[in-house]
């Protein structure tokens, strides 16, 4: 569904990604792990268009995306909930909601989705009124899941979503993005919680210093050994 | 008592006016960030076209509000793609400033070369006929402009908080890596913003030509005020430029009379550093539409 080919990506004139090869098939949950600063928003940000890679290719369900602007990328069904939740802090989290919904064809469905979208976050519900830079950092959060939803995307990614939260809120965050997962969206998500992370997902990818060091399935990089003392801290 | 109660219906009536030009402003400044030093051009330019629309055409300049209102969200719209966007890469975000003291330059110079520096009076057609409510007197136009303003800044508050596109332009105000995410593309966000803040002035034109003389810097002193207003009611909220329109528009009417005609520019300005130094987010605090 998604390969990314020899991506190059950096910032001005510093390279941060040095030629990674990635894939993500259907239905799939894929994650990257890494440590701060290996590349692993860089790569998201590259996929969504906020990066433009400086070689190789990107492809999603076979065409070429790479020169494509955040909003073309959107509107071909891929979806980023960014590092940091991003909100309209000034708007109403149901305005928020809409918002996720920009595209036309997300736009068509808004209300059923709005509805699907409310069983999965009971909490949003009754603060859809609310201004979204009044809620907490936990609530913050899953309005940016459930923005990220309201996009109907065909790939989801997930940038740290569960960073800077106790861990309580943590535990809930995974359980919408399992609940997420189950619904059989495809995902790419990066997390600091490896370990959690590593147990829903189908494959996973070790990014180190913009490179690809190690790929393997969720539950096998689990017991590889460079893991378990890099990441896991075991 | 009903002299007082007179210019304080005039301001109210001129503060109408004041708010179609201050809301162009206004939204531009919120949602692009933009000081734009062409918005009196603009309505210069405007005013030229309705001069030339009732004199050569024969039309009613009210006639011309909506052609106006079209060419100058086109105008703007062009000004954004084809001379601020490329320069929202350069380095240094003044630059896109300059850009627009640069158009107001070449504007202002462009009409000394095509009409001198003559003033242009465009037909009155009934505009300054007399309406009078018991004791006190209104013409036409004043009424049109209190009108039209009410109905500017009503219909963009819909229109901003009600449609998907006013929604996705304070979105992008708000966060625009964000509303990129969503799927905005904030380049056509910005050509449309600009855009409705020229076709403000385009309609502003239509209304002002048949009550005051064009020439090619009738655009500095309604600006000038419109700064005012802009700063007077929270740079970036439309409410408060409305509100801010009206005051000033009643510091205006009533500083005239009362002070003397020519200090009244004096009066308003002063009240503007007076503001900038007590209390420089505006009497109504930040936009809150826009950050
Ligand atoms: N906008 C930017 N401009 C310049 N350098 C940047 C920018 N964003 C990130 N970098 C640099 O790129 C490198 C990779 O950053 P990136 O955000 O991709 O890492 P990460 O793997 O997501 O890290 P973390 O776990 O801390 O989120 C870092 O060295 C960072 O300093
Ligand atoms: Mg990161």
């Amino acid at each position: 569904m998604l390969t990314l080919n020899d991506v190059q990506a950096g910032y001005g004139r510093t390279t941060i990604l040095h030629g990674i090869n990635v894939t993500v098939q259907k239905g799939e949950v894929v994650t990257i792990v890494g440590a701060n600063g290996a590349g692993k928003t860089t790569t998201l940000r590259s996929i969504a268009g906020l990066v433009r890679p400086t070689a190789g290719s990107i492809t999603f369900e076979g065409e070429p995306i790479e020169k494509l602007s955040p909003h073309e990328v959107v509107a071909r069904g891929i979806t980023l909930i960014p590092e940091g939740r991003q909100l309209f802090p000034f708007m109403s989290v149901r305005d928020n909601l809409r918002m996720g919904a920009y595209t036309p064809q997300a736009r068509a469905r808004m209300a059923t989705t709005m509805d699907e979208v409310m069983d999965l976050f009971p909490r949003v519900r009754e603060k859809l009124e609310q201004h979204a830079g009044s809620l907490s950092g936990g609530e913050q959060q899953m309005v940016a899941i459930a923005r990220g939803l309201m996009a109907r995307p065909k790939l989801l990614m997930f940038d740290e979503p569960s960073l800077g939260l106790a861990p309580i809120i943590v535990a809930q965050v995974f359980d919408v993005v399992e609940k997420i997962v189950a619904t059989g969206v495809t995902v790419l998500i990066v997390e600091q919680n490896v370990f959690r992370t590593l147990n829903i997902a189908d494959r996973g990818y070790v990014l180190e210093n913009g490179e690809i060091v190690m790929t393997d399935s969720g539950e096998a990089l689990l017991r590889d050994d460079h893991v378990r003392r890099a990441y896991l801290g075991i | 008592m009903d002299t007082f109660l007179q210019l304080v219906l005039n301001g109210l009536m001129l503060g109408g006016l004041f708010a179609i030009i201050s809301v162009g402003l206004t939204l531009i400044f919120g949602i692009i960030r933009l000081v734009n030093f062409a918005h009196g051009e603009l309505l210069m330019a405007g005013m030229y076209l309705t001069w030339i629309g009732t004199t050569k055409l024969g039309l009613h300049p009210y006639l011309l509000a909506p052609p106006l209102v079209l060419v100058l969200f086109v105008i703007g719209v062009a000004i954004q793609r084809f001379i601020l966007q490329p320069l929202l890469e350069a380095r240094d975000a003044h630059v896109q400033i300059f850009a627009t003291v640069g158009l107001s330059t070449a504007l202002i110079n462009l009409a000394l070369l095509l009409f001198g520096a003559d003033l242009y009076a465009t037909p009155a057609a009934h505009v300054r006929d007399p309406i009078l409510f018991g004791p006190f007197r209104v013409v036409v136009g004043q009424l049109v402009m209190f009108g039209a303003g009410i109905a500017v800044v009503t219909g963009l508050h819909f229109f901003m908080e009600r449609s998907f596109l006013g929604r996705a332009i304070r979105a992008t105000a708000q966060h625009r890596a964000a509303a990129q995410l969503m799927g905005v593309d904030v380049n056509r966000i910005y050509m449309v913003t600009f855009g409705i803040g020229a076709a403000c002035v385009g309609l502003a034109a239509a209304l002002v030509a048949p009550v005051y003389p064009t020439s090619p810097t009738v655009g500095t002193y309604f600006v000038l005020t419109a700064f005012v207003v802009v700063v007077l009611g929270g740079m970036g909220s439309l409410h408060g430029a409305f509100i801010g329109a009206l005051l000033i528009g009643l510091v205006d009417s009533l500083s005239g009379f009362y002070i003397a005609p020519d200090l009244k520019e004096v009066v308003i300005f002063g009240l503007f550093i007076l503001i900038l130094l007590l209390r420089p987010t505006g009497l109504f605090g930040l936009g809150r539409g826009s950050e």
